[in-house]
């Protein structure tokens, strides 16, 4: 008789008996806590010329036990039958054996559990293309929606809660105050320190103010306000319709025969639409006074001379086009919220892919389109 | 569970009754009591069924007996030793010996169902990936959801991850099983099958099983014995055996949840 020492506190030995039975002898504690043997040590008693045909349990000896014995009797039972070799548990507790029993019926179809494989690249990328096709219809069908949802409001038959409006106003506006002041506050810091750092070697330094001015009214207020609130607010919108959509507070409201694109969506798009030029006119003055620590701090400029080159800098259209890509990043970004909201899934990891992808497209929407609005700009020379 | 029922009884156990006792525990949200005085003992290996109508504070008990809400006042015991009063390491300790069964399975939504039952065994024991994957497969088998090691939550349906979630709970061999609502959402049949599974599995592993629920099928089917909580009086009105309960109770309250008769009709012309 072979003895094999599996584990410190675990025994299992075998021993071959003449009618080719190998008799597995279970003795000691079995613990999941000290690890398990696995069935892959059964592997040599199964060589060419030696292999049993019979397998059979002695558990005289054997003290408490966990599922470490149940994992090891069952793979055991696996090996045999994929070797054909009969195995015979009747010398197992009988508890034992009822769970092996539990474990080998069949509840579920065996169709029901195809086995997962890995596809092709092929097959990978086609399933990717159609996945990407099937997200653009179903992002031109949501436009469509709410192109609909704006008719349905120009007409006054859109519904939705105006206390529903004023809350998302207040969120993404006067709540995002604090964040905006900081971070446009410091852009204006930065844009005026690197200037001044050039322009001093000219004696030039006052024109630090046009920099600031006007970088930050045309172009920098409104994007880094955008970037903001699509961390903020975006991210915000579509959590939260992706919630309502795991919950089911969607489909509640579909059934009622309320829109959920008018109750949801109309009020999140006209909060951003409003909110962002008033966010992007503070974030510019911001930007200046952030100039005007730097100008008066580090070039010795006075705060009035300095808010009077800024003032005689700036232009209108510069102020305006500023605006105006505020407000039309505004609108991109309640759409991509609301958007990847409507196309989440319905897990809880679902709403945080959702949340990711919303973001990143609204950042990528918000380039795009500041560099088509560059290129636009300059035709009409605004 | 820690199944430690060996044929010939190897396991040092403790004594048989009283593997849990609930003294003087009082519920409340701040000022407001939601039940008091709760006093009952569950022995080991039963199924005790924790009833009641809905939102008297069935579950809120049960998280109270796993420590996801602390008592206003009472502890809960577990082999004699006071889980309310435990240290935050003994009280690690107590919770890895308790498997829960949450209302809707609560299976990690990011995780295949093999990934879900593995992780407390990655935390708490020595096993390899392999023989995490092997135990996983084998819980999962003792459900009845072998071949769906590599599934997600979402993929499969309601009463598979109900399932799902019981192998889930059983992962490290506890010695108590909660279940919240095992049946809700569960067609009659699926709802039959899993209260079957729970008297295997109570019968093999001789885990002391805590169910709540107000399924009066599961009630006499699984109950061994019961308390019977009610919202007015905010205390257990009622306890015992739910099939005595039904034969010699005479509290009309009792008598009414139990023979699903109307408010305030049938209670003396049956």
């Amino acid at each position: 008789m072979r003895i094999e020492q599996v584990a410190a506190n675990e025994n299992l030995s075998f021993e071959k008996t003449g009618d080719g039975t190998l008799l597995i002898h279970l003795q000691g504690a079995w613990r999941m806590h000290h690890g398990m043997p696995s069935a892959s040590r059964m592997e040599p008693e199964f060589r060419a010329g030696s292999s049993p045909r019979r397998i059979a349990f002695e558990a005289a000896k054997l003290a408490e036990w966990d599922s470490s014995l149940l994992s090891f009797v069952w793979s055991v039972s696996e090996l045999c039958i994929r070797r054909g070799i009969e195995a015979d548990r009747t010398g197992l507790p009988p508890g034992l054996r009822n769970l092996l029993e539990l474990a080998e019926a069949v509840h579920e179809k065996e169709d029901d559990s195809r086995a997962k494989r890995r596809p092709s690249l092929v097959e990978r990328l086609g399933r990717a293309s159609i996945a990407t096709a099937d997200s653009l219809g179903e992002s031109l069908s949501f436009l469509g929606q709410v192109v609909v949802a704006f008719g349905n409001l120009a007409r006054g038959k859109a519904r939705y809660r105006a206390s529903d409006l004023f809350e998302t106003i207040q969120e993404c506006g006067a709540n995002g105050l604090g964040i905006v002041s900081l971070v446009s506050f410091l852009v204006g810091v930065i844009l005026a320190f690197m200037g001044a750092v050039q322009l001093q070697q000219f004696g030039a330094q006052i024109y630090v103010a046009d920099l600031v001015a006007i970088g930050t009214a045309r172009d920098m207020g409104a994007i880094m306000t955008a970037m903001i609130v699509t961390g903020r607010t975006g991210a915000a919108f579509t959590a939260r319709i992706g919630t309502m959509k795991v919950t089911e507070e969607i489909d509640a409201m579909t059934t009622m025969g309320i829109s959920p694109i008018e109750f949801l969506v109309l009020p999140r798009i006209i909060a951003l639409t409003l909110m962002m030029p008033l966010l992007c006119l503070y974030s510019d003055f911001m930007g200046i006074i952030g100039g005007a620590s730097i100008g008066a701090g580090m070039l010795g400029l006075s705060p009035a001379a300095y808010m009077g080159e800024s003032i005689h800098a700036l232009h209108a259209h510069d102020l305006l086009g500023g605006l105006f890509k505020s407000l039309v990043y505004g609108i991109l970004i309640a759409f991509a919220g609301c958007l990847c909201g409507f196309e989440c899934g319905n897990s809880s990891s679902a709403v945080g892919e959702a949340t990711t992808r919303a973001v990143v497209m609204s950042i990528v929407l918000i380039v795009v389109s500041c560099g088509i609005f560059a290129v636009v700009f300059n035709i009409l020379k605004i | 569970m820690a199944v430690s029922k060996s044929a010939n009884g190897g396991g040092s156990r403790p004594q048989p009754d009283g593997h849990i006792q609930v003294r003087d525990l009082t519920m409340a949200y701040g000022e407001h009591v939601v039940m008091r005085d709760l006093n009952f003992t569950v022995k080991r290996g039963e199924i005790f069924i924790i009833m009641g109508g809905s939102g008297c504070g069935k579950s809120t008990l049960m998280r109270h007996m796993i420590g996801l809400i602390e008592p206003a006042a009472g502890e809960v015991l577990y082999d004699g030793k006071s889980f309310t009063k435990a240290g935050p390491g003994e009280r690690e300790a107590m919770l890895r010996r308790f498997g829960v069964l949450y209302q809707g399975g609560a299976l990690w939504s990011s995780m295949t169902l093999a990934e879900n039952i593995g992780l407390p065994l990655g935390e708490f024991t020595d096993l390899s990936p392999a023989e995490i994957r092997a135990v996983a497969a084998l819980k999962l088998a003792l459900v009845g959801l072998s071949g769906f090691e590599d599934f997600y939550p979402s993929e499969i349906s309601g009463g598979m991850q109900k399932r799902a979630g019981l192998a889930r709970a059983m992962a490290l061999d506890p010695e108590v099983l909660f279940f919240d609502e095992p049946s809700a959402g569960l067609d009659p049949i699926s709802s039959s099958l899993l209260d079957e599974l729970i008297l295997d599995l109570r019968d093999n592993l001789g885990a002391t099983v805590v169910v709540v629920t107000h399924e009066l099928a599961s009630i006499f089917k699984i109950g061994d014995d019961s308390v019977f909580l009610e919202a007015e009086s905010k205390t257990i009105i009622a306890s015992g055996a739910p099939k005595e309960l039904l034969a010699n109770c005479r509290d009309p309250r009792v008598h009414r949840f139990l023979t699903r008769a109307g408010p305030e009709i049938g209670d003396h012309h049956g």
